[in-house]
């Protein structure tokens, strides 16, 4: 019976040190989802609060009337979008064909894919090869392009679909299907989950993409979200000018703080809304990666 | 012969297979693009490189440029930076990891338990960048979170963005918040898959839950906690640029303390002229970093077959 006292404390103390790291999680979500609802001089006066004193969605209004932010987030939406399709296909393409082992140089072109996650080329000549030879600055593909087969999915994606019983190729290739046919129609549609999970892993990089922005885009009309983040947290004139085009206020009542606020918050904004889903097929496919990597 | 012989079912191969290789081709040739070609880039390591001349029109110095990095003092500086704050990142990222999974499993799945991991995880999904803008609302001098507090309890504030002796804590625990708790379902999963009948008998035979903790889950979780270590040890030169940049940027007053090799460079990039440079400090951070991750990798294969991917 004393075990069962010690176990019942025991209990106790795991849920406060849980309970308390996933306080430390939360917390600064609602302080900035709180201090972005607050009036300017307020938030200046009296600091970030989670609860603020007087609530205001100026800035809001200002982020959503300016230029820059709209402008941010369609290109992101873009970039997101279309490079998650475009990934996918190029990565479920490949991945196909090496699996089950049937081709010949399977194992040769998989030490190539592999190679590449060893040793790279340096942000240098990454840097010079876009530029200088492929023209890419200031084009919307650069945020693309670069990124668009990574082989840790492509390996990921392979070992899912090895699990597929290699009779249904065999079967549908009797039938006279074609090899991209029965990728269209046996080995998509069986992997649903494998495509949500490499999908969102793909579009979270998409979403969080800044470097590409930072190095090679002047246009401002072409800048993505977080890039505008980035200029913003260290830069407060930069937010400063957003409020000041979004409310048509003067410099002094322009609310530069918690626009800046406000812009993290509707750029975390999807992440929240697509959260169920993240959580499913994240940990489902981080679960796979975990056992066999 | 025998390599006749192989060609000519390599040849068959190809014909026969030939739509099956055809789907792998645009994978391959993004990959030729945007991996392999700059690879060839290495060269301007040992150039003095101009943009103008190009990559053949470019005078061939040799050494010089690795000569002029290894004289100075900053490789020191940037080196040992990158790899304390990826080995405090794996030991403190494994403890909380570890520590969270086993009291979270031990909980039980209740809705309380699942509504905490729902929260832990949530930090993993959030942008470094946003985590800088978070990081703001705690550090600014006057009105962030940390100084108001420290105001309204009469102490002295702390002026973060210049103090460099802070940061090396101020990183550890913000890799904390961002991916402990998306390491510990990586560790949960594993602790699921350990034997339920083991912890039967051994209440059945009278042991606390402590012990049981301590006799069955930490033996049993040795391998994966040993294997995922190891894994990790091979990216201790990677230079964390997306964490690092997003949260202290060019910021000058805190580069002796937080400046990474990638960081190094990435400024480099942006501001000097000698890309020939900075393009042979990333080959030294290529090399040593491949011949980690190779030796890694070598070392997990020994102690366990299953665990390679490839």
């Amino acid at each position: 019976m004393k075990n069962s006292k010690i176990d019942k404390s025991l209990s106790i103390v795991f849920y406060i040190f849980a309970g308390l790291f996933a306080i430390a999680c939360l917390y600064p979500f609602l302080l900035v989802v709180g201090s972005s609802i607050t009036d300017e001089t307020t938030l200046l006066r009296e600091g970030y609060k989670v609860l603020p004193d007087n609530f205001s969605f100026a800035a809001y209004r200002a982020i959503f009337s300016s230029q820059t932010i709209p402008d941010a987030y369609l290109v992101t939406l873009f970039v997101t979008i279309v490079g998650t399709v475009l990934s996918l296909i190029a990565t479920s393409m490949a991945a196909y064909a090496l699996s089950g082992r049937r081709l010949y140089f399977a194992s040769h072109i998989a030490l190539f894919f592999y190679f590449t996650m060893l040793f790279s080329g340096g942000m240098v000549s990454s840097y010079i090869l876009t530029t200088k030879y492929l023209h890419l600055q200031n084009s919307i593909w650069v945020y693309i392009l670069p990124a668009l087969v990574s082989p840790w999915n492509m390996f990921l994606m392979r070992n899912f679909f090895n699990d597929i019983p290699k009779e249904l190729f065999e079967s549908a290739k009797l039938e006279g299907a074609g090899e991209s046919r029965i990728l269209r129609s046996i080995v998509i549609p069986l992997s649903l989950p494998a495509m949500a999970t490499i999908g969102l892993f793909y579009a979270l990089g998409y979403w969080s993409a800044w470097t590409p922005a930072m190095l090679y885009i002047d246009n401002p009309k072409l800048f993505s979200l977080q890039y505008i983040i980035m200029q913003i947290i260290r830069n407060v004139d930069m937010a400063q000018n957003i409020a000041v085009a979004g409310s048509q206020s003067t410099m002094a009542a322009a609310p530069a703080y918690t626009v800046r606020l406000a812009t993290a918050m509707v750029t975390i904004g999807p992440i929240i809304f697509l959260y169920p889903f993240l959580q499913r097929y994240f940990v489902g496919g981080l679960k796979v990666g975990a056992i066999k990597g | 012969m025998k390599g006749l012989i192989m060609r000519n079912k390599g040849l068959r191969d190809l014909v026969y297979n030939r739509y099956l290789y055809l789907l792998a081709v645009p994978a391959i040739l993004f990959s030729i693009i945007f991996a392999y070609l700059p690879m060839i880039g290495v060269v301007i390591a040992f150039q003095d490189f101009n943009p103008i001349k190009g990559l053949w029109g470019s005078t061939w110095i040799g050494l010089k440029n690795f000569a002029f990095f290894f004289r100075g003092q900053d490789w020191l500086i940037i080196t040992y930076n990158t790899v304390f704050f990826n080995l405090m990142f794996i030991f403190t990222g494994t403890l909380l990891s570890l520590t969270l999974a086993i009291m979270l499993t031990e909980l039980g799945k209740n809705a309380a338990v699942r509504f905490m991991q729902s929260i832990m995880i949530l930090p993993n999904f959030i942008s470094w960048p946003i985590v800088g803008l978070f990081s703001v609302a705690f550090f600014t001098a006057d009105s962030g979170v940390i100084n108001l507090f420290l105001t309204s309890i009469g102490s002295k504030t702390i002026d973060f963005y210049t103090n460099a002796e802070i940061w090396p804590l101020i990183l550890v625990l913000l890799n904390l918040w961002k991916t402990a708790g998306f390491g510990a379902i990586v560790y949960m999963a594993a602790i699921i898959g350990i034997d339920k009948e083991l912890y039967e008998a051994a209440r059945i035979d009278g042991a606390s839950r402590v012990q049981s903790i301590f006799r069955i889950t930490l033996p049993l979780l040795k391998s994966t906690i040993v294997m995922l270590f190891l894994l990790s040890l091979g990216g201790i030169f990677g230079g964390n640029l997306d964490m690092i940049f997003s949260l202290v940027g060019d910021n000058t007053f805190l580069t002796s303390r937080t400046d990474t090799i990638d960081t190094y460079v990435f400024r480099a990039l942006r501001t000097s002229g000698s890309l020939g440079m900075t393009q042979a400090i990333a080959l030294y951070q290529s090399v040593v970093g491949f011949i980690l991750v190779v030796a890694a990798n070598k070392l997990a294969g020994k102690l366990d077959k299953d665990s390679a991917l490839f």
